[in-house]
Formats: structure tokens, sequence, C-alpha cells
């Protein structure tokens, strides 16, 4: 019996050990295959462009020719590197290889998720404010929450697209072929394609995205500046193109970030906290209005999230417009219908199964997370990475996403301050949520407009897919009643706003060339 | 020579954690009970905390409040010999925060089982004895609870498989043990298909860091008492700090220095099959977890399922019973 004992505990212990050994998780796209499209788009230098007046607005010189002594030179650079490549250049040239737009939005997200964090209050009860003059300074500039995020993505997502529109020009003018097929001898470590290798399309990527994060991200330049080394060395090692075609798509990129950076600096987003005396007029106003107004749910009690945030400069339609979005007024909050619309949250939330516990998670997107429109950067990615886009249309339907996106974080807080409604929590302190709580009113919102916009311009992009868009943004819209966050007025209202929002994308995306 | 006769329920060990990552009741007495013997009880304990450690920096909350736990757990003992011992419970726990707005929550938390093993026992003189003891644990969920609803989660919703060595040394009355314990943790999944620890994961799984624990405790254990303090230390192999008003997450790498007092009545004469436990614990330091104090009370009553003539139940090692 003790002999048996002793035995079985070695196999025990010997399996556990076993298993404790093989615990590491791996990302969903951790290992996916190099970017092989469908189609090289080789006439993407036409299509429409955000900022961006003309293609050539920036000039590009034109590339040394193979054969001559600056070209062989390059060309040795990279027989030198694929003599004796080593185990993590191989790992970086397989991740940059499945696309630079892919990866860049990858970091992206891990930045918004990163940088999401609310300050954390003074001694005396009130809160810091990120600087981004002084940015690593506590609370570190940014704070990335929804809004801000959705603003970054679209500058970064738009600055890629114009900047590979021009790249792609450059490649049809110039028609530089990729190292590996003037050589032979070079190995195409991430498959050849035929697509012009000047200027390359990995060195516009990490010029443009590296210099936008210079105002984004301020206390991730050096980390960016890493990243960008990264690609265009596996850009390199890979054989898909030289030195020179690199540091003329950097040189290219970062002159097109510059348009970007300047618009953003005039977009009225640097303005959109606010100061005390705009936090007050929002309660005097409502007050005046005879409606209750909205208050902060935390203790100590913070200032409202971005309140001039829906005065920032839309991409797809022009302020005005913006205001004509803004839906209907909620339910007074003196009325039975609006009281009726808080008891139905109420009766929701008492008892939430475990299934609704897993929809209001799915979609929470909190503090500490890429926020909804990362969210549904996620999904676009991962179904973007099977329809095998070239860059340049990854680029062109990244932004069109989130453009949109950024234009709906624009009319929902517009709406959201124009009204100044109250959360269902405030009105009825028992109502519990299934998730936090966050810090700006409650119609409409954000999620169900965020979801419904995004569901809308993919839905168009990828149309098989548009009833599963539809159901998710659904789900999503859901997700905020059932846990307790939003009445089924916002978030029925969120959906209608975030369609008509979509929508301005898909009319960009009829005319803009690529179709 | 026929084995000293001794039966006993075990007594618990709470480590009470920042969000209710209660390890349920590691078997962690140096007391075996006698062959075919079955012993079964309830046990309540109360944990509560105001102020916790988000990395090393420890502060409050105002929008939770007071943090507390209510658990009620099922367990039992069943004595295969006089040195193999199983034993097994099922907590049922209720969690909630005095303050702001997130929900409540409540269901049955991790079913474990152990197994309890005393190769040694050594008479050294009249006085004392010295035992050694070899435990090997498994739990595993026992509901869908959510793992990632911290600090008002259930647990971690992990299967974990523990291995524990423990000494125990007895001289009159007086006892000493010390014993050392390490946790694997298998990985979970969580309702969201991407989180960010120290990097983002683009995955739905999450690496859960083994743990690694210490435990001494010393006291009075004679035939129909025990009173004991014992010390915990508790560390978590990896995982990573909460930042600055981040929320907590499963993987953390919670860490506690846990103090507590404990004390078991038997009734020797009125009924020997009976006994009252009691105890409380309290975080004297810690990382990523609250600083709970509980307390428990439990009740423990002895089935024989022997033929033999049923002796009274008790504690100590040097009685002699035979």
């Amino acid at each position: 019996m003790r002999k048996n004992f002793f035995i079985m505990m070695i196999v025990v212990a010997g399996a556990f050990i076993y298993s404790a050994c093989n615990k590491n998780v791996s990302g969903r796209t951790d290992n996916i295959a190099p970017l092989n499209p469908v189609s090289e788009d080789i006439d993407a230098g036409k299509w429409k462009t955000v900022l961006l007046s003309r293609p050539d607005s920036f000039v590009v010189v034109a590339p040394p020719v193979p054969g001559t002594p600056p070209y062989t030179g390059d060309l040795n650079e990279i027989k030198g590197y694929q003599q004796n490549l080593s185990g993590d250049a191989i790992s970086k040239i397989r991740y940059w290889g499945a696309g630079g737009v892919l990866r860049w939005n990858e970091i992206m997200r891990e930045l918004v998720a990163k940088h999401n964090l609310p300050p954390y209050q003074n001694e005396d009860g009130t809160y810091p404010i990120p600087n981004s003059l002084n940015p690593f300074n506590y609370p570190q500039f940014p704070f990335s929450n929804a809004p801000f995020s959705a603003r970054a993505y679209a500058y970064i997502s738009a600055a890629q697209y114009d900047a590979l529109v021009a790249c792609w020009y450059y490649k049809k003018l110039y028609n530089q072929p990729a190292p590996y097929t003037v050589d032979s001898s070079v190995n195409a470590m991430n498959g050849k394609t035929t697509l012009p290798s000047y200027p390359s399309e990995a060195g516009v990527l990490a010029g443009v995205t590296s210099e936008l994060m210079k105002l984004l991200f301020p206390t991730e330049v050096a980390n960016i500046q890493n990243k960008l080394q990264d690609e265009e060395l596996a850009t390199i090692q890979s054989g898909t193109a030289t030195r020179t075609d690199v540091k003329a798509g950097e040189a290219l990129g970062k002159q097109i970030a510059a348009l970007f950076t300047a618009r953003a600096k005039a977009d009225h987003a640097g303005a959109a906290v606010g100061t005390p005396a705009i936090w007050a007029s929002f309660v005097t106003a409502t007050t005046a209005r005879g409606e209750t107004p909205w208050y902060s749910l935390e203790t100590p009690q913070r200032p409202p999230m971005l309140p001039l945030y829906g005065n920032v400069l839309p991409f797809l339609f022009d302020s005005v417009t913006a205001i004509k979005l803004r839906p209907a007024a909620p339910f007074s909050t003196g009325s039975s219908d609006f009281a009726e619309q808080n008891q139905a949250a109420y009766n929701q939330i008492k008892n939430p199964t475990r299934e609704q516990n897993r929809i209001v998670q799915f979609w929470a997107d909190g503090i500490g997370t890429y926020a909804p429109p990362g969210h549904w950067n996620a999904i676009a990615a991962e179904d973007f990475i099977k329809q095998h886009y070239s860059e340049v249309r990854w680029a062109r339907n990244m932004a069109l996403l989130n453009m949109a996106e950024m234009d709906a974080a624009i009319v929902c807080w517009n709406t959201k301050y124009h009204y100044f409604n109250p959360r269902p929590t405030q009105m009825m302190p028992d109502i519990k949520t299934l998730t936090g709580i966050p810090n700006f009113p409650s119609y409409i919102s954000g999620h169900s407009t965020f979801s419904a916009a995004a569901a809308t311009i993919l839905g168009h992009i990828i149309p098989a897919n548009a009833g599963t868009y539809t159901s998710m943004s659904e789900e999503a819209a859901t997700s905020r009643f059932i846990s307790g966050i939003h009445t089924k007025m916002d978030c029925d209202s969120g959906l209608v706003t975030g369609k008509k929002i979509g929508n301005y994308a898909v009319l960009r995306a009829m005319k803009d060339g690529a179709e | 020579m026929q084995p000293i006769i001794k039966r006993t329920c075990f007594t618990l060990l709470f480590i009470s954690a920042l969000y209710i990552f209660v390890q349920a009741q590691t078997d962690i007495d140096a007391i075996m009970m006698a062959k075919s013997n079955f012993c079964v009880g309830g046990t309540f304990s109360h944990n509560s905390w105001k102020n916790y450690w988000e990395g090393t920096f420890k502060r409050d909350n105002q929008n939770l409040g007071t943090v507390s736990t209510n658990m009620y757990m099922l367990m039992g003992n069943y004595a295969v010999t006089d040195k193999l011992n199983v034993l097994f419970n099922l907590p049922y726990i209720t969690t909630k925060a005095s303050a702001g707005t997130l929900h409540n929550s409540r269901g049955l938390q991790d079913f474990s089982l152990w197994l309890k093993w005393m190769p040694i026992e050594k008479k050294l003189n009249a006085n004392s004895v010295f035992s050694l003891y070899g435990l090997i644990g498994a739990s595993t969920p026992a509901s869908n609870y959510q793992a990632d609803y911290q600090p008002l989660a259930l647990g971690v919703h992990s299967n974990t498989v523990s291995g524990r060595l423990m000494l125990d040394y007895q001289h009159k009355a007086f006892f000493a043990t010390a014993s050392g314990t390490y946790q694997y943790r298998s990985n979970i999944t969580i309702d969201r298909t991407a989180y960010y620890t120290t990097e983002i994961h683009l995955t739905n799984k999450v690496d859960m860091p083994d743990m690694a624990s210490y435990n001494v405790r010393t006291g009075i254990r004679t035939f129909h008492v025990i009173a004991e303090v014992f010390f915990q230390q508790n560390k978590t192999l990896g995982g990573f700090d909460i930042r600055k008003n981040d929320m907590p997450f499963p993987s953390n790498k919670m860490n506690a220095s846990i103090a507590g007092v404990h004390f078991k009545y038997t009734f020797v004469k009125a009924l020997p099959s009976l006994s009252l436990e009691a105890g409380s614990s309290y975080v004297l330091h810690g990382r990523n977890v609250g600083q709970a104090i509980e307390y428990n009370a439990s009740v423990f009553y002895i089935i024989p399922f022997s033929h033999k003539k049923v002796s009274p139940a008790h504690s100590c090692k040097l009685c002699g019973l035979r």
C-alpha cells in the first residue's frame, strides 16, 4: 500500500511538472503566414486620399538602377545579413512579414490598453489631469480612454492610408523590381510578389506611424523608434526591399505624417478636457431646462470625461453635420417613460445569468483595455487577414473603419454633453453594474454608437460578413443594457446614430477609387 | 504494536487574498484520523478588507468601500488507513462591496481533494514524537463562475495540483509544525478576447503563475484541545503588479504574509465525536491583495465505519491510547 502510494505520488508530481512546462499562451496572430495579397492594387496611387492633395505632393527621387554600384552595395548588405540570420532575426522577419498595417495596428492597440488608466486622485479629492507638455509626470499623458483612442486610431490609420497611396503612386512610376527579382541569390524569406519595391511600404509605414506617435503617445517615442528599426531591418533582411527602398519610404511617410500632425493640433481635441467653469455650466444648463443633470458616480467625484470632445473636427463630414446627426432628446428625466426605462434596467440587473455576464465581459472594453474602437479594430484585423489584402488596401479599410469610429465618438460625445443625461444607477442607486460604470453622461450609449458605425462600414467592406457584424453590434449594445450601465433607449438610439455615421464611411468607400 | 488511535478532523487555513482568493482549506495540520472513520463538518468564514496593495502601493478605494466575502463550506475526511486520509471540501461563496456600483457575486467555488499520507511517525522518547507527512491535493472549479471579475470574483477558476511536505514535532502538550507547498495552476479562459498585463495578449487564455507557500504553527495539542498560532507566507511565482488605478486580474502577483490563531475543542467525555473549532487570521503585509481580516467557525462530527469499538476522538500523539 505504502509503496503503491509512493509511486502514485511520483506519477502525479511528474504529470503536473510536465504540464507546468507547457503553459505558454500564444496570441491569435503570433504565427500567421506572410502577407501574400490576391491583388497588388498596382493602381492604388489613384485612390482618393484623406488630407494629401496629390499623390506626388512630396517628391521621391528616382531609385538607383540595378547593376550600378549604389544598388549593388544595397544588395550586398542583404546578402551579408542572409548568410547569418539569428533565430530572433528570423522570427522578426516572420512577424513583420504578416503585414505592416496589421502589426502597427496591434502595436497601437497595445499602447491604448497600456495608457487607458484613469488618474488616481490627489490628497484633496481633486484629480490631476495628464499634460502632453510633461508626459512622463504622473498621471502620464495620455489617458487613452475610448474617445481619445478613437481619434488616435483614426489619425494613424488615415495617415498610413494617404502615405501608402503616395507610396503606390511612386511604386508604379519607378517600377523598381524587388531585390530577390534582380538577383536570384537573394532569398525571398517572406515569399515573392510582383510589387515594385521602391519606395518600400514597410519604410513608409514605419515613418508615418512613428512620427504621429510623437503627438499621440509621447512617452512611447523610444519604444516606437525600436519598432521602426525592427521593421526596417526585418524588411531588408527578408530580401523584400533594399535599404534605399526603405529609407525613401520612411522619408515619404514622415512628410505625410506632418500633414496629419498639423490637422491634429488644430482639431479642437486639445481643449476637450474643459475647465471647472465649463463642467459646472453643463449642470446649470441642464437644470435650467428642467432636467436632472448627470453627476459622477465615482468617489471622489471625477470631472466628466472629455466634455468638449463633441467639438472635435470629424473626418467624414463637417462639424455642422456632426450636430445634425445628434439624435432627438431622450425621455425627460421627470417623465414616467424615463422612470420605466430605469425600472427595466433595475429588473434586468437583479439576477443576471452567466451567459449575460459573458456578453458583458466580452464587450466591456473598459479601463486597461484597447477600448471599444480597438475591439472593432481587432475584429476587423482578424477578418482582413483572411482576405489577403495588399498593404494599401489594408490601410484603406482600416482608415475607413477608424474615421467612422472617431466620428462616432464625436457625435456620441456631442450628444452626451448636449443632454447631460443621468445614468440608470444615478436615478436608482440599487442598480448595481456588472462592469465598471463610465464617468460621463448616459444618453447615447458609446458602445452602441461605435459598434453600429463599425458594423456598417465593415459589412460594406466584407459583404459576406455583414449579417455577423450587425449581430455583433447588437450584442455589444445589449451588453450595456444587461450590465446596468445604460437604458434600452440609450442603446437603441446609439445603434441608429452609429449606423448613420457608418454610412458616411460607406459613401466614401464607394467613391475612393478602390472598388 | 498496534497503531496509536488518532481521530480528528483537519483544521483550516484561509489564504485571504485581495480578491477573495480563498485558497479554501488546505490541510495544514499534522494529525491523522484512525482507519475507517469518516469526519464531516461545516465551516462558516467571514473575510473583509478595506485597504489593499496595488503592487507595493497601499491604498483604499471609496468606489469599493469594504469588500467582504462569506464562505459556507462542506468538508469531509475519510481515513483509508491510519496513515492515509482522504479529505475534500466544497465552498459556496458570496462577495460584495459596500460602496460603488459593482454587482455582488455568489456561487460554488472550487472542489478540492487531498490525499494525506504519514510515512514516518517516530517516538523519540516517552515525551516526544516526530512525524513526517506528504500531501497531494487537487482542485477544480465547481461552477462556471467568472474569474475575470476581480475583486468580486469567487476565485480564479484554475485547476490546481498541489504538493506539500510537512514536519511535526510534539513534546508533551507542546507542538510545532512546519510545511511547504507548491501549487501548480492551469491556464484559464476568460470571457474577453484580449487583455493587457505588461503587454497585450491577443487571446482569451491566461497563463496562470504557480504559487508557493510555507506555514509554521505552534501551540498546545492535547487530548481535548488545540490552541495554536500560525504564520503563513504566500508567494506567486510570476504574475504582474496591478498598476496604479488599474483593475486587478487573475494572474496578478498575489503575495501575502498572514498571521492567525486557531482553537479546537473536543467534547471528550460527553460526546467524543463532536468538535468545535474557531479561528482568525490577518494579512500583515501583501502585494496585489487586500489586507483582509478573517474569522471562521466550524463544527465537525466523526462517524465510525469501523467494526471496532469506537474510541474517543483526540488529537494528542502522546496519549498512547491503544
